[in-house]
């Protein structure tokens, strides 16, 4: 993983190479979407009245916690990101630190973006920065482990031909898909079919773990679809 | 610069579409025109002949009986009512109403089940109007009063109450709303929550048996929602329906049981239901209804033999009010059922009395449309005539009867004869008369709607392309035009002279779309036939056709986001829901659409500093710098987008209630001051809306100082600097006078009259003469011509301009020499000797004038709104400025090195645009349902009313449609916008450049010069900015249409997609209107320009 088939020449070293991360990156997908489905069923046999609908708070917690621990053990793991130079511990401990101030800010930013969007300013906060916290989750933590704490790099990653490993482009494909799938979740809420699922924020927290689950499941399949086509270009 | 001929052009686009409205709108919309006239006990319609009626209390005929239970059991199928006594195996729904079939077959003369049938639309509102007016509903029933859904029209229940008959009512509150205060006692349960089965009926019958033993009420009306709730929720071949329709029995049983010898029994449904349980169209199974009638008392005179007749719903009223007494409601179109008035009197045979209630209510009938064709044009006058033959020669034999028998009364042998004669010639008569109302009134044209859906679809279409085809393409429109006005106007003059041959009545809307479609066509094939011809010519057709689909996938992924954004937007019309939800749905998308922007901007690399190569290949030459940074824009355009959201999320601060969401309340903005009790509040809002008004005019003054136009001394900046705070003056003592009106002031109370009228006319007599100014002299240029005599302006030029392409040479060069001697002048050097003519604010003459007539406009129309809402227009102003700065930094970032890209207005920002519009609808206050109009607006400046409709309609509509009309003549302003952004960026070029002297003039500023260094791409611009914008429009139009016609079954079609659908069509036209206008004025402003530019070369020494 450390090291990125860029001009060595060899073909089939490379796609060797390649098949063996994509492999990885499917297994580590494969944890995220577990993770997300037992989050659903195992606490119901360890919670007395746990329903996903009916303690959506309580499952939107666990929801997160568990992709944020796949995340991070398969980041400690597959170490996709180069290491920075210097591995002293106060380094390490002010770099987790940062991560930390980043994903509250994100989950501050995407408050106030869902606010914007006129979810209610007063009532349900909780719900809101819940849900907030959770497309965190699907999004920033996942750029949080996968390339530190390097804005540049996000900012790369995140722009077109920025992708520079596959690792980047399931980055750009969960993303986009966990954001999409949240902001459809939203269209059902204005309908008048009384369902217990049309509350705030239930939709939309489904809609974005189901943007997020079929990111995992497309972003696999489309990089193995198009490995041919795809160059990245080495640093 | 064509001018003529794109504004021709643009027209004819808009006719087009006029056309498919007014096709789509005569098949959908039903019409009626409603009478105010009150049938009343001492209209004598039929003299009465017997002397001293035995019941003084009875008008026009006889009562039959004192009291009446109407049971009104709504979605009461026939099929639920009947009982087949050979069907062992039942469906829910059947055979569950088992005391109609026992007092049927028990007492034949005294109770009788009729099919029922209800005249399309099958709501429940609009068959309660039915009910009781006896006449066709409608969607629009033009009465004098849209503000409430009250019955103005004369009806049964009216006519009861002032007859002093106690009407008790109990159930659907909806009769609440259509007979605010009417009844004696009334007990109402909400209708609305359509999940909710027991509800109302639980109510009901709490109080029914109490009421009815209590005996204090002539008429007892209960309407039962259960079965029709029942309907909806689950469909009628489901259990529950057959819970309720066992309760329903037993409900009957029950009461006949308290019900006295003189009471008539009367249960009906309003409607019946699909068999999924809905209703609203006209199929026949929601059409068919049961009707049973029933007293203790014999009713009817024979036995029933076969199969009972089918009775149309209008014939109740007649029925039910000759049958207590009295007067048949004005607008009745029903006929009375001649079995109830077949009873055996001891002193009356048969007969006499079936003749007489016939000819009572034929009279009645008769009077009815002689009133109506009087007000109204709408009924064909041979079938009037007709009927007016039918019903001169029944009334003439019967008149003759009638002195004959009293003459020698039992001389006439055949009397029984003659009189049943009499009856079916009146009952012909009747009969007709209600097709013929029928036809005109209550029936959907499906063939004629399809046929305006095909032309919005087709002229959607037909702009899309126009605007998306390449600039070549603009000799089109001229050398088509004449054929198109030939071939429209030769098909409208055929088909008017052919209408007019074969049946002497000519119908202007088919013409016109007739017209429309064959000029459509033509058009499409001339283009046709152009383009082959041409590539023929040419012979590179290969070349092209590779070329442009390369062009077109590029394309296609540009106009991807937009249109999914605006797909989404078209589906939601699909749903009553999204349309009642409408005002936060708009919002939605179009912030939802403003993120995508600058995501897209940002994920094509182009907020990013160009050193970082974000193109795929590394760039091997110089090397790329690692760390990518953001151009000072970007920030700029995050500050904006941020604020954009703030400003749409506080919209929602101004928007007024629909009555289906529950707990919404109104914004406190909406509430006129003078309603304020607290004096406090009063002032203070006062002084804040004072305070908005007062910073519309500063931002727009200061807009226009920051570029330059507010220096000269035109007429133009003169009434901007004057007028704009006169106008200001005007409006807040207007909002002051007509807040304040307080008791203590009684003395001034007649100088408060004339100021109430003096104030809003002074405004709109300023705003008349600045508009006037503005299209007299648009130009906002302060020139300052200090050159002298020896030194010309232009140095580039030798000779004599005696040709456009010396002039359009000669132009960038006075202006690049203007501009930079506007610059020296501002940098304060005095190294002047170069300068010779300096033109401030040349720049963004074009825009100067829009946004000067805007700001006219939204003084106006601020006025004619309640005084808060000079917030909500602030913030219009406010949102539609970084709304054009998004785009301007947008179409900069996203521009090719050259500035072609300038002229083609992308997609996105159009579309924000129309949103804007739309979510500015809502912002000011309104809601697309007729109750929601604000009414008040026509009596601004006018506190007695008016003489002519057209007035209050103009005012009205200027209030309702404010933010179309502003966003739509607002609209070039995307095309210049870009232009004015020139201006920051290249002086900071200029800075950095400033090292090469030999380059600095090329760098300057030329903004909205260049749109007239190229005059013809300018005016092609225009015209696809105008296309596209009428495309947006048009396909929001197009899915509002489709919507009505696929949903026109739909329980909500009356009260929501209807109304929709007319403010949709309605805000199209005043937008495109005003389009045309916004477009039109640009090119006067253009006109001018080019008088100035000439003027000034004519002046020129040489």
């Amino acid at each position: 993983m450390k090291t990125y088939p860029g001009e060595l020449g060899d073909i089939q070293e490379k796609d060797i190479m390649k098949d063996i991360e994509i492999m990885s990156m499917a297994s580590v997908h494969f944890f995220c979407v577990l993770s997300i489905i037992l989050s659903a069923v195992v606490p119901a046999f360890l919670l007395e009245k746990f329903s996903v609908l009916g303690t959506h708070l309580t499952w939107l917690c666990i929801c997160s916690v568990s992709v944020a621990a796949v995340n991070i053990i398969a980041s400690v793991v597959l170490k996709p990101n180069p290491s920075p130079k210097r591995n002293s511990l106060s380094h390490k401990v002010t770099r987790f630190l940062k991560s930390c101030l980043y994903f509250m800010i994100s989950c501050l930013l995407f408050h106030t973006i869902v606010v914007l969007y006129g979810a209610p300013l007063l009532e349900s906060v909780l719900e809101t920065f819940l849900f907030a916290a959770l497309l965190s989750t699907f999004t920033t933590l996942r750029c949080l482990c996968l390339l530190g704490l390097n804005l540049q790099a996000w900012i790369r990653v995140f722009s077109k031909n920025g992708a520079m490993s596959i690792w980047d482009s399931s980055l750009q494909i969960t993303t986009v898909c966990s954001i999409v799938g949240a902001w459809l979740g939203a269209f059902p809420i204005p309908l008048d079919w009384d369902r217990p699922w049309q509350v705030w924020p239930i939709s939309c927290s489904f809609g974005a773990t189901f943007g997020y689950v079929a990111g995992l499941i497309t972003a696999p399949l489309w990089i193995y679809w198009n490995r041919k086509q795809l160059t990245y270009k080495s640093k | 610069m064509r001018r003529v001929p794109v504004l021709l052009f643009l027209a004819w686009i808009c006719l087009l579409f006029y056309a498919g409205i007014g096709i789509f709108m005569s098949g959908f919309l039903l019409m009626r025109i409603e009478l105010s006239q009150q049938s009343s006990c001492l209209d004598e319609l039929v003299p009465r002949t017997r002397a001293g009626g035995e019941t003084s209390d009875s008008c026009w005929m006889d009562r039959r009986f004192r009291r009446v239970v109407i049971v009104v059991i709504d979605a009461l199928r026939y099929e639920f009512a009947r009982f087949d006594p050979k069907n062992l195996n039942p469906k829910p729904y059947e055979n569950r109403l088992q005391v109609i079939h026992q007092l049927i077959s028990s007492q034949p003369h005294h109770a009788r089940l009729y099919p029922f049938k209800a005249d399309p639309p099958t709501t429940t509102m609009q068959r309660i109007k039915g009910i009781t007016t006896g006449s066709l509903p409608t969607f629009i029933d033009v009465s004098s009063n849209f503000a409430s859904y009250a019955i103005q029209e004369d009806n049964l229940i009216d006519q009861l109450v002032q007859n002093g008959k106690r009407v008790v009512f109990m159930g659907d509150d909806t009769w609440d709303g259509l007979f605010p205060q009417k009844f004696f006692k009334s007990y109402f349960f909400p209708s609305f929550n359509v999940k909710d089965l027991h509800t109302v009926d639980n109510g009901i019958l709490r109080h029914l048996l109490p009421t009815v033993d209590g005996g204090e009420w002539d008429v007892l009306i209960a309407h039962f929602l259960g079965v029709d709730h029942c309907g909806h929720k689950h469909g009628p071949d489901h259990p529950e329906t057959a819970k309720k329709l066992s309760q329903m029995n037993e409900m009957m049983r029950s009461l006949i049981e308290h019900l006295h010898n003189d009471t008539l029994l009367v249960v009906i449904g309003d409607h019946g239901m699909t068999d999924t349980g809905d209703h609203g169209g006209d199929t026949e199974k929601e059409v068919t209804a049961a009707l049973f009638i029933y007293s203790k008392t014999a009713l009817f005179r024979d036995r029933l033999l076969e199969e009972p007749e089918v009775v149309p719903q209008v014939n109740l009223v007649p029925t039910l009010a000759l049958l207590l007494g009295i007067p048949i409601p004005y607008s009745n179109i029903g006929e009375v059922m001649a079995d109830v008035f077949s009873w055996d009197d001891t002193h009356r045979d048969s007969s006499g009395s079936q003749a007489l209630a016939y000819q009572i209510n034929a009279r009645q009938v008769n009077r009815f449309l002689h009133s109506y064709s009087q007000a109204a044009e709408d009924l064909p006058v041979e079938k009037l005539r007709h009927l007016e033959g039918l019903f001169s020669s029944a009334a003439d034999s019967y008149n003759q009867l009638m002195s004959e028998m009293q003459e020698k009364p039992g001389s006439i042998l055949n009397l029984e004869a003659l009189l049943q004669q009499q009856t079916r010639d009146l009952q012909h008569y009747l009969r007709e008369a209600r097709a013929v109302c029928t036809a005109s009134w209550a029936r959907f044209h499906p063939l004629r709607m399809v046929a305006g859906i095909a032309i919005i679809a087709a002229t959607c279409l037909l702009c899309c392309v126009i605007s998306e085809v390449p600039m070549e393409l603009e000799i089109l429109y001229r050398s088509l035009l004449l054929s198109l006005v030939v071939w429209g106007m030769s098909v409208a003059a055929f088909l008017s002279f052919w209408q007019w041959a074969t049946s002497k009545e000519t119908e202007l809307v088919l013409i016109c779309s007739w017209a429309a479609a064959i000029s459509q066509l033509s058009f499409l094939w001339q283009v046709w036939k152009m383009r082959s011809k041409r590539d023929s010519v040419s012979g590179s057709r290969w070349l092209r056709r590779s070329l442009s689909m390369k062009q077109r996938l590029l394309m296609v992924v540009k106009w991807v986001l937009p249109m999914t954004i605006l797909f989404f937007r078209c589906c939601a019309m699909f749903s009553d829901s999204f349309l009642v939800a409408e005002a936060r749905v708009v919002p939605f998308l179009l912030q939802s659409l403003s993120i995508l922007v600058l995501a897209k901007l940002h994920w094509s690399g182009k907020l990013i500093m160009p050193g970082w190569a974000t193109s795929g290949l590394p760039v091997e030459s110089h090397k790329p710098s690692p760390i990518p940074t953001y151009r000072r824009e970007s920030l700029h355009l995050l500050g904006l987008l941020m604020s954009f959201q703030f400003c749409v999320l506080f919209s929602a601060v101004f928007h007024s209630c629909r009555d289906e969401i529950p707990g919404c309340e109104s914004s406190p903005f909406l509430t006129p001051l003078s309603s304020l009790q607290n004096v406090q509040t009063k002032n203070l809002s006062y002084g804040l809306c004072v305070a908005s008004l007062v910073a519309i005019i500063y931002l727009i003054r200061s807009w226009l100082r920051h570029y330059g136009n507010l220096n000269s001394s035109s007429p133009l900046v003169l009434f901007v600097r004057w007028g704009f705070p006169l106008i200001a003056v005007w409006i807040s003592c207007y909002w002051a006078i007509s807040s304040g009106i307080e008791d203590n002031m009684a003395k001034l109370q007649e100088i408060i009259q004339v100021a109430l009228v003096a104030c809003p006319r002074a405004v709109c007599g300023l705003v008349a003469l600045g508009l006037f100014v503005a299209l007299w002299n648009p130009m906002t240029v302060f020139v300052q011509d200090s050159r002298e005599s020896t030194e010309h302006i232009v140095t580039a030029y030798q000779g004599i301009p005696n040709s456009e392409a010396d002039l359009r040479h000669v132009i960038p060069q006075i202006y690049r020499k203007m501009q930079k001697s506007l610059k020296s002048r501002l940098s304060g050097a005095d190294e002047d000797d170069k300068a010779t003519v300096a033109a401030y604010g040349l720049g963004s003459v074009y825009s100067a004038a829009l946004v000067i007539v805007l700001s006219l406009l939204i003084f106006f129309l601020l006025m004619l709104h309640s005084e808060g809402m000079s917030l909500a227009f602030l913030l219009l102003l406010v949102e539609g400025f970084i709304l054009l700065q998004l785009h301007g930094c947008a179409v900069k970032l996203s521009a090719a090195s050259d500035g072609s890209e300038h002229f083609l207005v992308p997609w996105d920002s159009v579309t924000a645009w129309a949103f804007a519009s739309t979510q500015f609808f809502y912002s000011t206050g309104h809601q697309p349902i007729l109750p929601a109009i604000h009414w008040n607006a026509a009596f601004v400046g006018f506190v007695d009313g008016h003489g002519s409709n057209l007035l209050p309609a103009f005012l009205v509509g200027a209030n309702t449609f404010a933010s179309h009309i502003l966003f739509a003549v607002g609209c070039p302003l995307l095309l210049l916008w870009p232009f004015l952004g020139e201006s920051s960026s290249s002086r900071k070029r200029k800075a950095k450049k400033d090292w090469r002297d030999g380059e600095v003039e090329e760098e300057l500023p030329v903004m909205e010069m260049r749109l007239r260094e190229c005059p013809e791409k300018f005016s092609a611009a225009l015209l696809q900015l105008a296309l596209k914008y009428l495309f947006v429009l048009g396909v929001q139009l197009l899915a509002c249409v489709c919507a009505a016609l696929i949903l026109r079954r739909h329980l909500m079609v009356w009260k929501v997609f209807a109304p929709k659908f007319l403010f949709e069509a309605l805000g199209f036209v005043v937008s495109s209107s005003s389009l045309l206008i916004g477009i039109a004025l640009v090119m006067r402003v253009d006109c001018a320009v080019s008088t100035w530019f000439k003027k000034l070369i004519l002046a020129q020494p040489r």
